[in-house]
């Protein structure tokens, strides 16, 4: 997979996150399909930058993402703000669909070990956040 | 046996009180503080008040020492990631996990979960097995419902009267095991007829259970 091709991404929630990365790799130049259980989450896409369909579904239901054409995607991210749902999809985008590379937003530090064992990627905000202020503050204990 | 219930509502009250009478010790979680006070003065199990798909609140309730875990919350993607946590990080053997898409029964299966089961595929098969049909009787699912066993009396305008069964297009994935005719039990073989009022013991899949019964009872199922 390399980065000036073009991928096909699914996008499971339309939230602050999956809204920024949907319209940020459309307008790159990626196929984007999102998917949100609420038709009103779309709004967040913006016209000049987002170019790809939109999915209104629970991204748990198999036929949703079936809808979506996940056995087609290159990328699967999981963004929807309850991370349980991010795993489940994610899980079943990576081992029924074979989608090469998966990867989850998480919330709770406590799961980043669970998603290793179970063999999907994670990012987690609030480890992230903790580390740059960590490293903030050594740097710069006054300022 | 120590069994851990994760879930709400009456189903979680009623479980904790039958596997009581069966003398298991039983844990539940659940996410309401005053239904977990409820479930604490209305049943003797143990009640630990927090979000269950955490791993912490798993510890707490001493998931590592359970021989069971059933999730039997109303969300798919909590049951899943609680009987996963439960396996994976506590050891936990057996995990059952409620779903509600029915397509999800297989696919918690093939992510590890023991037993995944659907209110939607109960229900709906439970009437499909019975609408109409009362000269079919004694249906039970072996498998954990992968196989059917139904009985079935032919009736006199049964499609397929003395016909043998080399003969007879009986759908794939069947099989007639046995025959009752006038009290007496038959193995049936190739040149073996059907007669009318036999009794058949039957085998299906339950995907072409109703495809079968058609076939033999000539019936519109």
């Amino acid at each position: 997979m390399t980065s000036n091709h073009n991928l096909y991404i699914v996008v499971i929630g339309c939230g602050r996150l999956g809204s920024l990365l949907a319209n940020k790799l459309s307008n790159e130049g990626h196929s984007i399909v999102v998917v949100d259980i609420s038709t009103t989450a779309f709004d967040a896409l913006t016209p000049d930058q987002f170019s790809g369909f939109r999915i209104e579904g629970d991204a748990t239901e198999l036929g949703v993402l079936k809808q979506a054409k996940i056995d087609k995607a290159d990328v699967v991210i999981g963004a929807t703000h309850d991370e349980n749902v991010n795993i489940m999809a994610a899980q079943i985008a990576k081992n029924r669909f074979n989608v090469p590379k998966v990867f989850v937003r998480i919330i709770d530090p406590d799961k980043e070990s669970f998603c290793k064992a179970i063999g999907i990627e994670c990012v987690c905000p609030t480890t992230m956040a903790a580390e740059k202020m960590i490293t903030s503050l050594k740097q710069n204990p006054e300022s | 046996m120590d069994i851990l219930i994760v879930g709400g509502g009456k189903i979680v009250y009623f479980l904790a009180k039958v596997f009581f009478s069966k003398g298991y010790n039983v844990t539940i979680i659940n996410r309401k503080k005053e239904e977990c006070s409820w479930l604490a003065r209305q049943t003797k199990a143990t009640v630990v008040f927090g979000n269950a798909t955490d791993p912490q609140i798993l510890k707490d309730a001493k998931t590592f020492s359970m021989d069971a875990v059933l999730a039997v919350t109303p969300n798919d993607e909590d049951n899943l990631v609680i009987c996963q946590l439960a396996k994976l990080n506590y050891g936990v053997e057996r995990t059952l996990a409620l779903v509600n898409d029915p397509d999800n029964e297989e696919v918690f299966h093939e992510l590890g979960v023991t037993t995944a089961f659907s209110t939607t595929h109960i229900i709906s098969s439970l009437i499909e097995q019975r609408t109409g049909l009362e000269d079919i009787v004694g249906l039970f699912s072996v498998a954990e419902g992968k196989v059917n066993v139904t009985e079935v009396i032919l009736k006199d305008d049964s499609p397929i009267l003395n016909t043998s069964l080399m003969e007879l297009e009986l759908p794939a994935d069947s099989l007639i095991a046995c025959i009752l005719r006038n009290g007496s039990t038959i193995i049936p073989r190739g040149s073996t007829k059907l007669h009318a009022q036999d009794q058949l013991v039957l085998i299906t899949m339950p995907e072409n259970h109703g495809q079968v019964l058609k076939f033999l009872t000539g019936s519109k199922v």
